[in-house]
């Protein structure tokens, strides 16, 4: 039966190869990976770092992964702060915040994902330029043509090297172990104490700290730019993301024993000195398992970009295949690429929780 | 001592004063009241404003548009657009039975006199052979309409019912070879699950759209939209492998040895006395993996398939109807929510259920 199974696997990847190579010469297609050298000539929607229409193959794929990792961490991090704040306000006894999260749960979860991207997108897109933008406290603004947030006044490629000093900032606290809300305060304050000071180092000469997005005539100068893929992207991921999160952290709250929670009360705790030192804590080991899932799913999300065009990883692998023609080996490495950055994620996920399950004496 | 004071207060009034107490009973608690009821009554208000109070909804009346109200005549007009697609237009009365047939496979499904494999899998068959008999038609005498020209609703309900349907007897297959004693069948199994699994759906249905073409030969190709169907139900499947496991996880190991102690084979044990109980202990996973699995149909719209959210595009595609892409979003969203919404309900039933009879 083992041998069975074996020799039809078998016969069918070689029916498949020569079929391919068949197919391959019939089109006058080319395969291995010579195209990675050539430039694309064409172009797409958002990047962090430098690019123009003469990059290689090869740097425009590394772009779109960029991109992917870029949106994907963002939204981790957003999903994740938001979906605590709704999964507790499911848990908490005031039935007015607990009604309020639940109407919340209950829409953006039942929609699917791919259709409140695109609404999002439409909305935003329809708004009108710069002049009609929505103004929040003349910082930060909300137009047809995207968001203009304040930021600090560095180059993009420093802003990335900032992002990921916090990310390495953060699991250098996670590997410590300290307290919950010490370490987040930690980290907060390492990291924007970080960027601050890197800003104060490599601004430009006699700018100021911030960069405020201004009006100037038909557009905006200064601050950061989001242009709308991105933001409908994210902000469709966070909302619809947060809500499943916000279930996984209810279901975490509730599976802490009543008898510790009563315990903090016979100790005079206060409601938050219980939720952050003794609910929190103990919901945590329970929570990382599907949180962590959840985070593979958030990956996975940043795919649908292609349907409001944000050139994420899969986008650009898309319009190389119907440019270059070098179908299967993009493809492979599409999912070569995917199934190594989910990998790592599930790596990560099940040592932290390793690191976090109780010691059994 | 009268009798009436130790009697307890009912539940209603317990609960009632809870209520009371938690909601109100400080200033602090009080506050959040207010701010909450303002916050969500100030949405609902201007909601209800703009989609009833203000809102026109005859495609006659659609000079009276654009005036602070939503626009429903867009529905009015082009509501069959969305729900059919470019079928053609005399025969929508055999894609509106055909959608009736899966809603229905689905609504009779819920019913506990169902849950018998042999019986659901009938009755999924009869649902789905319905509604391919009806919409293709030409077994029936019909008119034929073959799959280029389904859409909208319609084909989004028939994507979901084939990918259940098939995805199904897949799940189980993996799921059992998973199982299997043979360490090849077994490493098969896993690294077929784990790598589906790392992947966007997209990128495997694109595959199977784009790219495995290259590989069969041409008689083997097929409609993109069976080489779509089987890729998703291959997702599925590979879910729906893991929920069949925890419900084997479930039993206990001396239940399959009094079987064998009795002299059953393999299949009599498995079909007699496991796969009975892994059904019972999977359903309530089941029921999320297939609600999940209606939502994720709204991704082949990115592989060029015209379904609800396709159609829906097009039914603001012209310039008259331009302006109103908000009503038909939130037409099909609501199509979707309520499907999704009362599944899920469904699902947390059977579930609460199930955990109180266990006690």
């Amino acid at each position: 039966m083992q041998a069975a199974l074996v020799v039809v696997t078998l016969l069918a990847v070689w029916g498949a190869v020569s079929n391919a190579q068949y197919n391959l010469t019939r089109l006058n297609m080319t395969s291995g990976f010579g195209f990675l050298e050539r430039g694309t000539g064409w172009n797409y929607s958002f990047s962090l770092v430098e690019r123009s229409i003469n990059d290689s193959y090869a740097y425009t794929l590394f772009i779109g992964l960029l991109n992917t990792l870029f949106v994907g961490f963002i939204c981790i991090v957003t999903t994740t702060i938001f979906g605590f704040l709704i999964g507790t306000m499911r848990d908490v006894r005031h039935p007015a915040l607990r009604f309020a999260a639940s109407v919340y749960v209950q829409i953006f979860r039942n929609i699917p994902l791919i259709l409140q991207a695109i609404f999002l997108y439409a909305i935003l897109i329809h708004m009108g330029g710069p002049r009609q933008a929505v103004s929040l406290g003349d910082v930060a603004f909300l137009s047809g043509r995207g968001a203009m947030l304040p930021g600090l006044n560095v180059s993009p490629t420093v802003a990335v090297a900032l992002l990921l000093a916090s990310l390495a900032l953060g699991v250098a606290l996670i590997l410590a172990r300290p307290v919950f809300w010490r370490g987040l305060a930690l980290w907060a304050g390492g990291s924007l104490g970080l960027a601050l000071a890197v800003a104060l180092v490599l601004r430009p000469e006699g700018e100021s700290l911030l960069s405020l997005p201004q009006l100037q005539g038909l557009r905006f100068t200064g601050g950061i730019s989001v242009p709308i893929e991105l933001f409908a992207l994210i902000a469709a991921i966070t909302l619809y993301g947060s809500a499943y999160v916000a279930e996984i952290v209810r279901g975490g709250l509730a599976q802490v024993p009543r008898g510790l929670v009563e315990a903090g009360q016979a100790l005079g705790l206060s409601r938050a000195a219980i939720w952050s030192r003794i609910k929190v804590p103990m919901a945590l080991r329970s929570i990382i398992p599907p949180l962590g899932n959840q985070w593979i799913f958030m990956m996975k999300a940043t795919t649908i970009g292609i349907a409001i065009g944000f050139s994420d990883l899969f986008y650009i692998t898309v319009n190389a295949i119907s440019q270059s023609g070098q179908t299967l080996e993009l493809i492979a490495m599409l999912m070569l690429t995917f199934l190594a950055i989910n990998y790592s994620i599930a790596l990560f996920t099940n040592w932290l929780n390793a690191r976090l399950q109780l010691k059994e004496h | 001592m009268a009798v009436a004071e130790i009697i307890p207060p009912s539940r209603f009034e317990t609960s009632r004063r809870l209520f009371l107490k938690r909601g109100f009973g400080s200033p602090g608690s009080l506050a959040i009241s207010v701010v909450v009821f303002v916050v969500l009554g100030w949405i609902a208000w201007s909601f209800l404003d703009w989609a009833v109070l203000r809102a026109v909804w005859r495609q006659e009346n659609v000079e009276a548009c654009g005036q602070g109200g939503a626009c429903w005549a867009v529905i009015d007009a082009r509501h069959r657009l969305i729900l059919f697609g470019t079928y053609p237009f005399g025969e929508h009365w055999r894609s509106a039975l055909a959608a009736l047939a899966i809603i229905a496979t689905v609504v009779l499904s819920c019913l506990p006199a169902m849950w018998q494999a042999r019986r659901l899998a009938a009755l999924w068959v009869l649902g789905f052979a319905s509604y391919y008999l009806l919409m293709e038609g030409s077994l029936l005498g019909l008119p034929q309409v073959t799959t280029d020209g389904w859409g909208g609703l319609s084909l989004t309900l028939f994507l979901f019912a084939a990918v259940v349907l098939l995805g199904m007897p897949m799940g189980l297959g993996l799921a059992l070879m998973r199982r299997s004693e043979m360490p090849v069948v077994r490493w098969f199994a896993m690294g077929l699950i784990d790598t589906i699994r790392s992947l966007p759906l997209v990128t495997t249905l694109f595959t199977a759209a784009v790219v495995v073409p290259l590989f069969l030969p041409s008689w083997l190709e097929g409609d993109k939209i069976w080489r779509v169907i089987i890729a998703f139900a291959l997702f599925f499947a590979c879910y729906q492998a893991e929920v069949f496991r925890g419900g084997f996880q479930a039993i206990p190991k001396g239940q399959v040895e009094a079987g064998k102690a009795l002299g059953l084979g393999y299949w009599s044990i498995l079909g007699r006395i496991v796969l009975p109980q892994v059904f019972r202990h999977a359903l309530p996973s089941t029921i999320n993996m297939v609600v999940v699995t209606f939502k994720e149909t709204a991704i082949v719209t990115i592989i060029g398939f015209f379904d609800i959210l396709a159609s829906g595009k097009t039914a603001f595609g012209t310039a008259e109807w331009a302006p109103y892409y908000i009503e038909v979003y939130l037409f099909v969203a609501a199509i979707y929510w309520v499907f999704i919404f009362s599944l899920g309900q469904y699902g947390e039933y059977l579930k609460r259920r199930m955990t109180l009879s266990e006690r």
